[in-house]
């Protein structure tokens, strides 16, 4: 791999977002886990800006770290004892070290064969080196046309809302106020 | 990938890590350490720390976050809908006003049965 500006920037987000997750994993306070939990996951943020997908990389920082990650910790902080779990590892270690690796395989086996359709030899790739031209400036206007395309993403981009309708009720119908009052714990 | 662009913002996050980490490596470096149990209590605005901050805390955080997280969600749907918005017909509309109309429905259940009010 050259050592152009785009690699470097490939690698210093390589390693934000491995390094984070491996700080997740091996975090002994759940909280701290949370937060490095947002590291690894502005790390895939800068891998979408270099794959040329900005809106992803909008998303992924707006949903995945402004949302979804605060709904992590915030649901960590609903468990009564966050701070020093006793061991990095857990009873169900090897199951889910088999876990990861059985995904970790199927990626490689889906994408490899994609890779070798577009003659991209996948070890000495530079991936960074794609035309701008591939990418039409507009890919979000056609996004946004596909989606409500009745011939295309019409009902998925329905029953996403939906989902989003179900798991609001559900929440709501779990945390009713009766049951937030009688398990409310010291707070503020 | 036209990185040129993105400059500015790689300049931005250099910064966000630079500001908050010199004086709180500077402090480290430079700051005389006679640390006592007075001194080493956590700063709150000068109140007094009662017992630990690790404990439980009250589920109604959760439902907070739940209904940002769907509102956020959906404007990852509203952007690109906009964006394309001169280029649909009304059909494109009604469609998102059964979207929207869908999310506040369950807006209002959540409001309506108390679960937004602070008790």
């Amino acid at each position: 791999m050259e050592l152009t500006a785009e690699s470097i920037v490939f690698l210093i987000m390589s390693a934000i977002t491995l390094g984070g997750g491996l700080l997740v994993v091996s975090a002994r306070n759940l909280f701290h886990a949370g937060l490095y939990l947002m590291v690894s996951l502005l790390g895939v943020a800068g891998l979408f800006v270099l794959l040329s997908a900005p809106f992803l990389a909008g998303v992924q920082v707006v949903v995945y770290i402004g949302a979804i990650a605060i709904l992590i910790i915030l649901a960590i902080m609903l468990t009564p004892s966050v701070t020093q779990l006793p061991a990095i590892f857990n009873r169900q270690w090897a199951f889910n070290l088999a876990l990861a690796a059985f995904f970790f395989v199927l990626l490689v086996s889906v994408v490899s064969p994609i890779m070798g359709e577009l003659g991209v030899d996948a070890w000495n790739a530079d991936f960074t080196q794609k035309n701008p031209a591939d990418v039409p400036a507009d890919s979000i206007v056609n996004l946004g046309k596909d989606l409500v395309d009745p011939d295309k993403y019409m009902l998925p981009f329905e029953v996403a809302s939906v989902l989003l309708m179900a798991a609001l009720i559900g929440a709501v119908l779990l945390v009713s106020p009766d049951k937030a009052k009688a398990d409310e714990g010291g707070e503020d | 990938m036209n990185l040129n662009e993105w400059i500015f913002i790689g300049l931005f996050f250099a910064l966000g890590w630079a500001l908050p980490a010199t004086p709180i490596v500077l402090g480290k470096i430079l700051a005389p350490k006679r640390p006592n149990q007075v001194k080493q209590q956590t700063y709150e605005c000068g109140v007094e720390m009662v017992g630990s901050p690790w404990t439980q805390f009250r589920a109604q955080y959760y439902i907070f976050a739940l209904v940002f997280l769907v509102f956020d969600v959906e404007l990852v749907f509203l952007f690109p809908w906009a964006l394309a918005y001169n280029q649909l017909g009304l059909f494109a509309l009604f469609e998102m006003t059964v979207f929207i109309f869908l999310l506040v429905v369950a807006l209002v259940y959540t409001w309506r049965k108390g679960a937004l009010r602070w008790s």
